[in-house]
């Protein structure tokens, strides 16, 4: 789970990282009382999960309370990269900027250890940085249980040639910026620019957070952290319901169990589509080893919600679950949806394969929905699938 | 032979007294595996009747390795609990610690794997969330289902659990010397590159099935890996061209990052290292039976 801005500082904030002060609004008005509680000038940062908003006009300096309101009024509602501006920061002006750094840790997957990043030439992206000139990144392994001691930060601060009168400094940010990492169960904390200011200080100027959504058992806030203006309503309703559903832009459902075959099936009905018209698969839905009639339901329900189907395919292997129970499941499902009076009119093919699977296919010839379909191979049902979607 | 787990395999259960626990070991059972205790510090000392089998509770790992020479752990314990479980299972030693769990914080999965590495990777942890292996004939350590085929001749590691059990169904009437799920999170323990290396040294595996997915560069390690040291035919199967960038897609560690993780360049990678890579896992599982068919 990514994080805006605000909620970054307001982490970095809560760790001793030292940064500038700020409050989020979400109205022009709001701007102007904010910006006075800030001695009369302020930033205007608009809130986007986006880089290059500089650019895109989406940072402004207001001289005046006035001014800011006119500046939130400019960026509230601007489109930065595809992302509507619903939030902006009214912070406190930057004291003079006399150099810009780079520090991140963040999870090194090829090695399976956290790695701490940092370099004197922040500000900029920091891939372009890795990319042209490598050697002014350092990247420096961290161990998950020893952690950012100040020594280990010291090692950091030297391999990434901090300046000798910052390096105490940013040793201590480092400190700090690692209990950020740590305690907030983040993927990625990122700080860019760092910035040297005249008064000798440094402090963090913008930065990025990344949360571990598997660590939400320990933190009840993440749930507020979340940015439900922005979720797709599918995917939203999905998640109310316990589904692991991502909203994509073709025509055919797919319901399936396990992340892999779910994913594998996406691919399938992709491949197969391309003869039929170049149809494309609608979503990906886990429903997971159980499928019960219930979730299957709810997993229906979701996918026969979404206008953009045409028609749905429901791919099952019965591992641990037996594909008869998963075949009642489906037919239950239709039952109890008709029940609630759910619009049931878009065709369905089934493929259940694995254990059980003649009895499950059995269920669902007997059952003889007229909307549902048997095809008896992944590579075939996808097929069916997507010559019907094609159809439509 | 098989990697990793036979016959003579000792397993124990750590949260066997869960619901979920309960139910796989009644499974795991009933697929001869040989199961030899349970841990829970609350019901130590007990006993627990698994369909007429009883089974005795221990109060940890250690003693429970030291009381029935157990050198298997499969781990059904809830996230929150999770790696204090398995660093008790590296502290006691335990050759193979089977982690099962789905949701574990990365963190925490972190720090166990760190562990066990500053401990000599004395124990080998396979997952988390993964379906745990088997070695079908012999024994079964995890959920993979162990009717579905019978003992054979291919080697088979994937990241996904139900892509494991379809690869295994297709290929069912020529069976597996072993299949292994590693598991679909961003940290884990055993890695495509561990289970190529064991099935390369396994006289009873002719062929391996390696099945991948979106996300990190394991596969594109593995198949440079495989290029240097692997002299049996591999067959490849990627999962995720049509993931959306960004989105994870299911699996924790399933999501393609800017152009890193994605479905094509794994796919590119393992076929310049002489792999046969199947556009769907029927057609994978052809390429498979097709060389195995000379």
């Amino acid at each position: 789970m990514d994080l805006f801005e605000y909620q970054a500082r307001d982490l970095f904030a809560k760790h001793g990282v030292p940064v500038l002060a700020g409050e989020v609004i979400d109205t022009p008005e709001a701007a102007r009382a904010a910006t006075e509680r800030l001695g009369g000038k302020s930033v205007v940062k608009a809130q986007v999960k986006v880089g290059g908003r500089g650019k895109a006009g989406g940072v402004k300096l207001a001289a005046t309370p006035d001014e800011a309101v006119a500046r939130a009024t400019d960026i509230l509602g601007m489109d930065i990269k595809g992302h509507t501006v619903h939030k902006v920061m009214i912070a406190e002006t930057a004291p003079e900027i006399v150099e810009e750094y780079y520090v991140s840790y963040l999870l090194d997957r090829t090695n399976r250890t956290f790695l701490a990043m940092a370099s004197v030439a922040g500000g900029m992206d920091i891939e372009e940085v890795a990319a042209t000139t490598p050697e002014k990144l350092a990247k420096i392994p961290v161990d998950a249980n020893a952690g950012v001691t100040k020594e280990k930060a010291q090692e950091i601060v030297a391999a990434a040639q901090f300046p000798a009168e910052v390096a105490d400094k940013v040793a201590d940010v480092l400190v700090t910026l690692w209990e950020t990492f740590v305690k907030e169960d983040a993927l990625l904390v990122e700080v860019n620019p760092l910035a040297k200011v005249a008064s000798g200080d440094v402090i963090a100027l913008d930065g990025k957070v990344s949360l571990d959504a598997n660590a939400e058992f320990r933190h009840p806030e993440f749930e507020e952290l979340e940015d439900k203006a922005a979720a797709n309503p599918l995917e939203a309703a999905a998640k109310a319901k316990g589904l692991n559903y991502v909203k994509l832009d073709g025509e055919v459902g797919i319901i399936g169990n396990g992340a892999g075959l779910v994913m594998s099936t996406l691919d399938v009905v992709a491949y197969a589509g391309e003869a039929h018209g170049g149809v494309k698969p609608a979503n990906f839905l886990d429903i997971g080893g159980g499928a019960s009639a219930a979730v299957m339901a709810n997993g229906l329900e979701i996918i026969l919600g979404d206008p953009d189907v045409k028609s749905v395919f429901v791919n099952v292997f019965g591992g641990i679950t037996a594909c008869d129970e998963v075949a009642n499941g489906i037919v239950q499902a239709l039952q109890l949806l008709a029940d609630r009076g759910e619009d049931v009119s878009k065709p369905l093919v089934v493929r259940l394969d694995g254990n059980n699977a003649e009895l499950g296919r059995k269920i669902l010839s007997d059952a003889n929905h007229p909307l549902v379909q048997r095809v008896d191979t992944m590579d075939g049902a996808a097929d069916k699938a997507a010559e019907l979607a094609a159809a439509k | 032979m098989a990697i990793f787990l036979n016959k003579d395999s000792k397993v124990i259960v750590q949260g066997m007294t869960g619901a979920t626990g309960m139910k796989h070991t009644k499974l795991m059972l009933a697929d001869g595996t040989n199961i030899v205790g349970g841990v829970n510090p609350r019901k130590a000392g007990t006993t627990v009747d698994v369909d007429g089998t009883e089974i005795p509770v221990f109060g940890t790992v250690a003693e429970a390795m030291e009381k029935t020479g157990a050198n298997v752990s499969v781990l059904f314990v809830p996230p929150a609990f999770a790696k204090s479980a398995v660093v008790e299972a590296i502290d006691a030693e335990i050759p193979l610690a089977v982690v099962i769990t789905e949701g574990i914080a990365v963190h925490d999965s972190a720090a166990f794997y760190a562990y066990a590495v500053e401990k000599g990777n004395k124990t080998r942890i396979i997952g988390p969330n993964c379906p745990g292996l088997i070695t079908p004939g012999q024994s079964n350590a995890g959920i993979i289902p162990g009717d579905i085929t019978k003992p054979g001749r291919i080697g088979l590691v994937s990241k996904s659990g139900t892509l494991t059990y379809q690869m295994m169904y297709e290929l069912r009437d020529i069976g597996f010397s072993s299949a292994v799920g590693i598991g679909g999170d961003p940290v884990i323990g055993t890695t495509h590159i561990d289970a190529l290396a064991a099935f390369e040294a396994d006289p009873d595996t002719d062929l391996i099935v390696m099945i991948g997915e979106i996300g990190g560069d394991a596969e594109e390690r593995a198949a440079d890996f495989i290029k240097a040291n692997v002299t049996k035919p591999v067959v490849g199967y990627v999962a995720g061209f049509t993931a959306p960038e960004g989105k994870t897609m299911g699996h924790a560690g399933a999501i393609v990052s800017g152009s890193s993780g994605t479905a094509q360049a794994k796919k590119e990678a393992l076929e310049a290292a002489g792999v046969k890579v199947g556009k769907t896992p029927t057609e994978t599982a052809k390429l498979a039976r097709e060389i195995l068919n000379g």
